[in-house]
């Protein structure tokens, strides 16, 4: 394998078992103010057929992430450092080679076969995810074309049925129609429709209910759960709302201005949360099954400019466990604190 | 999207209702009527209008009666093609404008292809790589050729050509084919002389189009469809052609219709330099010798010209956008 010699100890299931394995990855916007470190060493693990959820609030990098790990990022953003580790399907749907992403060019042709076939992103805004020109078909059936080797008619039916897994109701009607003409919900649904139509082994969510009123958020969280359970791909789920984490992630990794701050299972972030950061972050919403009416208490402090990262770690700003002189000086770096637990603060080292 | 090109045909209609009002309106300008300016012209020629073809015309234009009379017989009379007498070329307008008006349309539409065959590409290039050297460039001519005037570049480019290639770049044929009846070679002859005056004509319009085109794309680019399109691996040149620019040219389409008369009217000056046969400067010497018939004439064809050019684009604008179809169907 290609994979380097990675910054922290990987467990078993780890070294043989991650489809996905981003080490330190840092995406820069430089601009004439000054850099924008929007991704500053992201590290994380994702299983096959598991849900990572990635937590932080909001602009501490969690779609340039998302979009680094596709190749997309916006120009002039770029990665400059980092490894992404990508475990490609085989062509009777096993486990084969992997490759780093990071390597690759954004517009080769490994990279586009990758893009849309094997990892697959549907987004926040299904309004306007959609062009509002082409017809939702067209562009499903273009994304099959692209991929399969199929007649123009297969992709077409194939587009249809897929259309129907998703709840699309009359999907022979609708295949036709512009996105204008859709809800809300079945944008979103056709949006899924068109990322599974590949059948990727992993689908990159990226605040995919946040434009969606309640009811029908749950319908499409339902429907990714179903789709999942049909399909075994895994899922790498952009939220700021913990309980959509809570519902949906086995796993989950929490960011603050650009770096992993702690990853872990989901009943260990829940019940046993290390980082200061999580726990604020945990105390900050209000809990379903709370037993006493609980306070909420918002994170003190505000988000810092992405222009001037505080030195050391970058929470020690609003950090309740500050120690002076330590944490505003060093940067810590993610340890093992449990199984597949792993930690970025002082206070584990 | 019926009812939308029926509600843009009704307002064509309404449009050429207006402009043969206008047109009407000019010719009316000079005082005194028609027909005596007609015996008059007539006796400086040296001939001799009778009384009765005096009456005669008088009934024809329906003069001495209430004016929407005289817009009516008018209007009758144009519809028939007949659109009057010349004063200054004594000869029937018809006889006067001849080829001119579809060499000018021929010009005309020949200058807004040249503009598009440039401005979108470049256009295209200047957002897709925005603040890269190209993009520099693009913009820096662009700016001169917003900057220069046309007929300077005109000039420039006659001297230029009769000092280092010694040939006369001017005009719309070689002599020997002006006054030839339509040919096959004719045409070929009118098509080798066409880029030149169409560069010229063109170039404020592609320096312009290029901002345009520029920022339509820009928006555009900007917009999450781009990024899904990305996501599902196809290849950049295809994810931009398809989706972004395909929206940035709506407005394009919808620009055809005034373009033209801006181009047109932009002609006169550069038509005169080159020596081109179009009707600006016609129309610009028919406005000196107040010559009404003529230019009355000329104003109502161009105006017509321009409806239906807006009519085509509006149109287009269907095709292209079937937002617009879904519109109130
Ligand atoms: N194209 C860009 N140019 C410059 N800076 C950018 C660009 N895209 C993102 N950034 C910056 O990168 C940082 C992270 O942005 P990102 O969109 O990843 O945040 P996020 O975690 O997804 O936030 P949200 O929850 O609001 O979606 C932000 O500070 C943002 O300003
Ligand atoms: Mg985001």
């Amino acid at each position: 394998m290609d994979c380097g010699t990675p910054p922290i100890p990987m467990d078993v299931r780890t070294a043989t078992q991650t489809l996905l394995s981003v080490r330190n990855l840092k995406t820069y916007f430089p601009q004439d103010e000054g850099t924008v470190k929007a991704v500053d060493g992201v590290t994380f693990d994702l299983y096959p057929g598991a849900t990572l959820g990635i937590v932080g609030e909001s602009g501490c990098g969690k779609s340039v992430t998302a979009r680094s790990i596709l190749r997309i990022v916006d120009r002039p953003g770029r990665i400059v450092d980092g490894e992404i580790h990508f475990r490609r399907p085989t062509t009777n749907g096993g486990a084969g080679q992997t490759v780093d992403l990071t390597k690759l060019e954004p517009n080769g042709p490994e990279m586009r076969a990758i893009r849309g076939a094997e990892i697959a992103l549907i987004f926040q805004e299904p309004m306007s995810s959609f062009s509002p020109v082409h017809s939702v078909g067209n562009q499903i059936i273009e994304a099959i074309l692209l991929h399969q080797q199929v007649s123009r008619r297969d992709a077409r039916d194939k587009t249809i049925e897929m259309l129907q897994r998703v709840g699309v109701s009359s999907p022979e009607a609708r295949v036709d129609q512009l996105a204008s003409q859709l809800s809300g919900g079945l944008r979103q649904r056709a949006m899924i429709a068109m990322a599974l139509s590949c059948h990727p082994t992993l689908l990159i969510a990226d605040e995919p209910t946040t434009a969606l009123d309640v009811t029908t958020q749950t319908q499409i969280l339902e429907l990714m759960r179903q789709l999942q359970r049909e399909d075994g791909m895994a899922i790498m789920l952009i939220t700021h709302d913990l309980g959509v984490v809570a519902e949906m992630a086995t796993d989950v990794a929490v960011m603050y201005l650009g770096r992993v701050v702690e990853q872990a299972p989901v009943d260990a972030i829940f019940h046993a949360p290390q980082h200061p950061y999580t726990r604020a972050l945990l105390r900050s919403i209000p809990r379903m099954r709370a037993r006493s009416r609980a306070r909420l208490t918002p994170i003190v402090g505000a988000v810092p400019h992405p222009y001037d990262r505080p030195s050391g770690c970058p929470f020690h700003p609003r950090c309740a466990d500050f120690m002076a002189g330590t944490c505003d000086r060093r940067a810590p770096s993610l340890r093992p604190v449990g199984d597949q637990h792993t930690v970025s603060c002082f206070l584990y080292e | 999207m019926l009812a939308y090109i029926g509600r843009r045909a009704l307002l064509a209609v309404f449009t050429v209702w207006a402009i043969s009002a206008l047109a009407f309106a000019i010719i009316q300008l000079p005082p005194g009527d028609y027909v005596t300016s007609y015996i008059a012209q007539m006796a400086s020629m040296g001939s001799v209008v009778s009384d009765e073809e005096a009456q005669n015309l008088r009934i024809q234009y329906g003069l001495g009666q209430p004016i929407y009379v005289q817009y009516l017989k008018w209007m009758e009379l144009v519809v028939q093609g007949d659109f009057g007498f010349s004063m200054e070329w004594r000869r029937p307008v018809t006889e006067v404008i001849g080829d001119r008006l579809w060499l000018t349309v021929v010009v005309s539409v020949a200058a807004l292809l040249l503009t598009w065959v440039l401005a979108l590409p470049i256009g295209i290039y200047s957002a897709v790589r925005q603040y890269s050297v190209g993009d520099y460039v693009a913009t820096f001519i662009g700016f001169i050729g917003l900057a220069v005037p046309n007929f300077l570049l005109a000039l420039v480019i006659l001297y230029l050509g009769f000092t280092l290639f010694n040939a006369h770049i001017g005009g719309l044929f070689t002599p020997e084919l002006q006054d030839a009846p339509w040919s096959q070679a004719k045409v070929w002859d009118l098509f080798k002389h066409l880029p030149i005056p169409a560069l010229i004509l063109g170039l404020a319009g592609t320096a312009q189009q290029i901002r345009i085109m520029r920022a339509n794309l820009l928006d555009e680019l900007r917009k999450p469809y781009v990024v899904t399109a990305r996501s599902k691996g196809l290849s950049e040149a295809r994810v931009i052609l398809k989706y972004p620019v395909r929206l940035a040219l709506n407005p394009f389409a919808s620009t055809i219709g005034y373009t033209l008369p801006y181009i047109v009217s932009g002609s006169i000056i550069v038509s005169i330099v080159l020596g081109l046969p179009t009707v600006g400067p016609l129309l610009l010497k028919a406005l000196i010798a107040q010559d009404m018939f003529l230019a009355g004439t000329i104003v109502l064809l161009l105006g017509v010209m321009t409806v239906i050019g807006t009519l085509i684009s509006d149109i287009l604008l269907v095709w292209v956008d079937p937002r617009i179809r879904l519109e109130d169907t």
